[in-house]
């Protein structure tokens, strides 16, 4: 189909409202009579708690109500799974432990709400926490992945034998076998830490019970606004339709905000039903650092199986993941670090087991990437390893096992995140590689100016990493598309949005369809009195997944439009053509009805129409994969370090990317400038500092390094197209594809700087402190040998 | 009942007269008192930026300041710039060049650049990362608010 604006720099539909700050976010929601929360959080990251008393809090002026657990009564119960353990795969242990509203008894993780006050404003609330009193008995913290496994640990959860939530083993082919037939074998230990989503916009909720309707609306930074209500009125014993939950505007999302259902989404509504008057209550952003789920912490034993010529014949990987106290998102990270691990090349023969560890720290939930990032580092900084070990460059390495273009789709044999089968359904890996090289001039650098560059006394490397992204995952989203009587289309859907451009890209995918202006198009997300089937925001898939619904509703609208207008100019269907909002006869453009008129005609007020005739130009479409559309690109760096400050400077850096049909370049490369900028912080930049008790040493901004325009390199983006065959529009998802491979990237580039110096880089993040140590260490692994 | 103080401030033109507790902070008051919700809070200490404002034509975090520090003084928020019919030449420039994502950020770097624009009104990409670098963005990486930037500067000049 020839494509007037799907794949055009079309500007955002959305910006006015955001630019002149009439955009409405949680926090705006104002309500008369209207009460403010503060939640009192635990200073131990582990303790028994004693006994709360919250009797001067209560007496405090302005203070309406203190809720503590024992207050919710019945009403008190953990939070629902979220996401049940995979069914297909055999021997999976999983031990459900959900996070409770306010915690009873048992203190798992510093910042964990203990009670919540509600009061006239948010400065009485918080005057009125200090005044709450509680007796902790603390206890010996769990916070490392091994220890926590051994014999002697103390138990974050004293019902379970150990610290041990989940186990779960997958095989492709037999490692074992290959690893016997293997030329070399390479071995290393990988350790990633944990950072935050960090979010511009903490989160925040706003819950108001109309006694008279017995209704009750939820303001929710949510990506999840549909399952936020079913949840809510199942925990309040509520119909689903007496429940409406609006995520409207929504300050960045990135995962976390996915996570359901947090304490305060469990109590706030609660809360305002009891006291039959409307409740906000906005994180500040140091409980962001403490209650708002966070990401990354994994440790790696892997094992690399390879032939002389470079052929990798099997990859073994057995690793911990940190899932802190409880595991409401079952096995999403790890299965998708488990699913990512062989990146984009055919290894026929893989093992791997994963053991998931609860620990006293918040809970780990995706962020951006969601276990991705691990499995690309890991295969990545194999095969750099790897590469050594043979004497052969690194991209050559790459090359001989990428996926090659006539094996697509190419069945890995293993399930994925969804618990679908990890197939990837397209690709041409080669070309995007060759892209990537041919931009940042891999061979020139490497030949000419390194070693010039060395020879003034720089120290400059260079890095190139492919990767794959799992994108666009099922079960399913819907839309419904209304044509109005003013000519303008209406669009809903059911999944939230928090910066994506979905106002934009799906007015695209309608308008192509209906030959109206982007303009017209309203779009509506996130709120469920509008469109209430669905799942959310997450894992790459809103432009995939929500947009092929919005596709297929346009389409079928777009029918609707040709059989009634065929009718009204008395002229075949094949004859029209929708063009500026009105559809006409080709070659007599005066005959032609705007679709204003006809959405009135397919509306009538009087009279009889035919049986089984459905009112109005409007269609509801739904799309659900059978697995996920892979998208696949190579990131290459140019990085300079300062040899005496270990202080970094990005010379070039380039995104080869292929997610299938470019629905709107400017927005995707939004999204990669701003995936990468999260990919940078993750490798030098953003490490949470936890003491030995679980406290958080850098819970604010000023401590917590985020990339800032200062250090953010200018990125150089090149896209390439292979449709996926999975959809109609041939999308696959890039959400997260700019922060998966960076510190990959990162580390390659940094050992090439330092070529000489034997650095080898297994850890994420690092900062410039630890590259002096990491380089000391290099140094004196040299002179001891 | 707590001490209050009475208020005089202008801000975008008009003059207010509140009676505020002195506790009260000037992003509060903006976002609470006068419902001037485009004004975003971010971090409450002064890094992230999003609170940024204008008093008397230069950018101040609003969440680290009393709003009674702000007595007698002229204040700009994003909703001082231009209109939803007609954005201001930044407002223009942002939705051009796609300076924005989530949009949570962008109040305080809108009125940063207006401040920085007038001061220099046809700076280097150097001097704009420099201007910029009080700004906390988690979605677009800057490269796109850095071109929008380039952009105002020159709708500006004209």
């Amino acid at each position: 189909m020839d494509r007037k604006l799907i794949g055009k720099r079309v500007v955002r539909n959305e910006d006015p409202r955001l630019l002149t700050g009439h955009a409405q976010f949680v926090d705006d929601v104002h309500l008369p009579g209207m009460l403010h929360a503060a939640f009192l959080r635990s200073e131990y990251a582990h303790a028994r708690l004693l006994k709360v008393d919250v009797s001067k809090a209560r007496q405090h002026p302005g203070v309406v109500a203190v809720f503590t657990a024992e207050d919710m009564g019945k009403d008190w119960f953990p939070g629902p799974p979220l996401v049940s353990p995979p069914p297909t795969v055999k021997d999976v242990v999983f031990h459900s432990r959900r996070q409770v509203p306010l915690a009873k008894d048992k203190i798992r993780h510093a910042g964990e709400a203990i009670a919540v006050v509600i009061a006239e404003s948010r400065y009485i609330a918080e005057d009125a926490v200090e005044e709450i009193e509680v007796e902790y008995e603390p206890l010996p913290v769990v916070l490392d992945l091994e220890q926590a496994l051994q014999p002697d640990s103390p138990l974050v959860h004293d019902d379970l034998e150990s610290n041990l939530a989940a186990r779960l083993s997958q095989k492709k082919g037999d490692y074992e076998a290959a690893r016997r037939q293997a030329d070399v074998i390479v071995k290393r230990r990988i350790v990633i830490e944990r950072g935050a989503a960090a979010a511009m916009e903490n989160r925040g909720i706003v819950a108001h019970w109309d006694a008279q309707s017995e209704h009750l609306t939820i303001w929710d930074t949510t990506q999840a606004p549909i399952p936020i209500r079913n949840g809510t009125a199942a925990r309040l014993g509520l119909s689903e339709h007496q429940v409406r939950v609006i995520a409207p505007f929504i300050g960045g999302g990135f995962g976390p905000k996915i996570m359901m259902f947090y304490p305060e989404e469990m109590v706030i509504p609660w809360a305002a039903k009891q006291l039959n008057r409307p409740v906000k209550w906005i994180e500040d952003r140091r409980e962001n650092f403490y209650a708002t789920t966070q990401e990354r912490g994994q440790i790696h034993d892997v094992e690399m199986a390879l032939s002389r010529d470079g052929r990798v014949l099997g990859l073994k990987d057995d690793f911990l993941h940190d899932t802190g106290a409880y595991d409401p998102y079952g096995l999403t990270i790890p299965l998708n670090t488990q699913s990512h691990n062989m990146g984009g090349y055919d290894i026929r023969n893989y093992s791997s087991e994963f053991k998931v560890v609860f620990t006293n720290r918040i809970i780990a939930t995706p962020v951006r990437g969601a276990g991705r990032p691990h499995g690309i580092f890991v295969i990545e900084r194999m095969m750099d390893a790897a590469a050594r070990e043979l004497g052969m460059d690194p991209i050559e390495l790459r090359k001989r096992n990428l996926i090659p273009p006539d094996a697509f789709p190419y069945e890995h044999q293993i399930i994925d995140q969804a618990f679908a089968p990890l197939i990837l359904d397209s690709g041409n890996y080669k070309a995007v590689v060759d892209k990537a090289l041919e931009i940042i001039g891999y061979e020139k650098f490497i030949k000419e100016e390194q070693p010039r560059l060395r020879r003034e006394g720089k120290y400059v490397g260079i890095g190139v990493v492919p990767f794959i992204e799992t994108t666009g995952v099922g079960p399913y989203e819907g839309a419904r598309v209304t044509v109005e009587a003013s000519g303008k289309v209406n669009v809903t859907t059911g999944i939230g949005t928090q910066g994506q451009g979905h106002f934009t890209s799906f007015a695209q995918i309608v308008a192509e369809q209906l030959g109206v202006k982007v303009s017209d198009v309203r779009i509506v997300t996130g709120d469920t009195s509008e469109f209430h089937w669905g799942t959310g925001t997450f894992a790459s898939r809103g432009a995939v997944v929500a947009g092929s619904a919005v596709h297929a509703a346009a389409k079928s609208v777009r029918q609707k439009v040709l059989k009634l207008a065929s009718k009204v100019l008395e002229a075949p269907e094949e004859e029209l053509e929708l063009e500026d909002g009105a559809v006409r006869v080709a070659d007599i453009p005066q005959k032609s009805i705007s679709l204003g008129e006809l959405a009135v005609l397919a509306n009538p007020l009087r009279g009889a129409v035919e049986p089984g005739t459905e009112p109005g130009l409007e269609s509801t479409s739904y799309y659900g994969p059978q697995y996920g559309a892979t998208a696949f690109g190579t990131h290459a760096m140019i990085l300079e370090v300062d040899p005496q400050t270990m202080m970094i400077k990005i010379r070039r850096y380039v995104v080869a990317e292929d997610c299938g049909t470019v629905l709107n370049p400017l927005i995707l490369e939004g999204q990669i400038h701003g995936g990468v900028s999260m990919g940078l912080g993750n490798a030098y930049y953003e490490k949470l500092h936890v003491d030995e008790n679980g406290q958080l040493l850098n819970a604010s901004f000023a401590d917590y390094l985020l990339v800032s325009s200062t250090e953010m390199p200018r990125i150089e983006v090149a896209h390439l197209e292979t449709p996926s065959p999975l959809n109609e529009l041939g999308a696959k998802g890039v959400g997260e594809a700019g922060a998966i491979p960076v510190p990959a990237l990162f580390a390659q580039a940094l050992e090439n700087a330092f070529y000489d110096r034997k650095l080898e880089v297994l850890e994420m993040p690092l900062s410039p402190n630890r590259l002096f140590e990491l380089l000391r260490e290099a140094q004196e692994n040299e002179k001891s040998v | 009942m707590p001490t209050t103080f009475d208020l005089t401030i202008t801000v975008n033109g008009t003059r207010y007269e509140r009676s505020v507790e002195p506790r009260t902070l000037l992003s509060d008051f903006l976002r609470h008192n006068l419902g001037l919700t485009g004004t975003h809070v971010g971090c409450e200490h002064g890094v992230c930026g999003a609170c940024s404002v204008l008093m008397d034509g230069q950018p101040v975090r609003s969440c680290l300041m009393f709003a009674v520090q702000a007595h007698g003084h002229e204040i700009t928020t994003v909703e001082g710039l231009g209109t939803r019919d007609e954005l201001h030449p930044i407002q223009q420039a942002f939705q051009e060049a796609h300076g924005l994502q989530c949009g949570f950020c962008t109040p305080g770097i809108l009125t940063t650049v207006k401040a920085f624009l007038e001061q220099n009104p046809n700076p280097s990409e150097e001097e704009i990362r420099e201007a910029l670098s009080g700004n906390l963005c988690r979605c677009t990486g800057y490269q796109h608010i850095i071109e929008a930037v380039e952009l105002a500067a020159e709708k500006m000049r004209g």
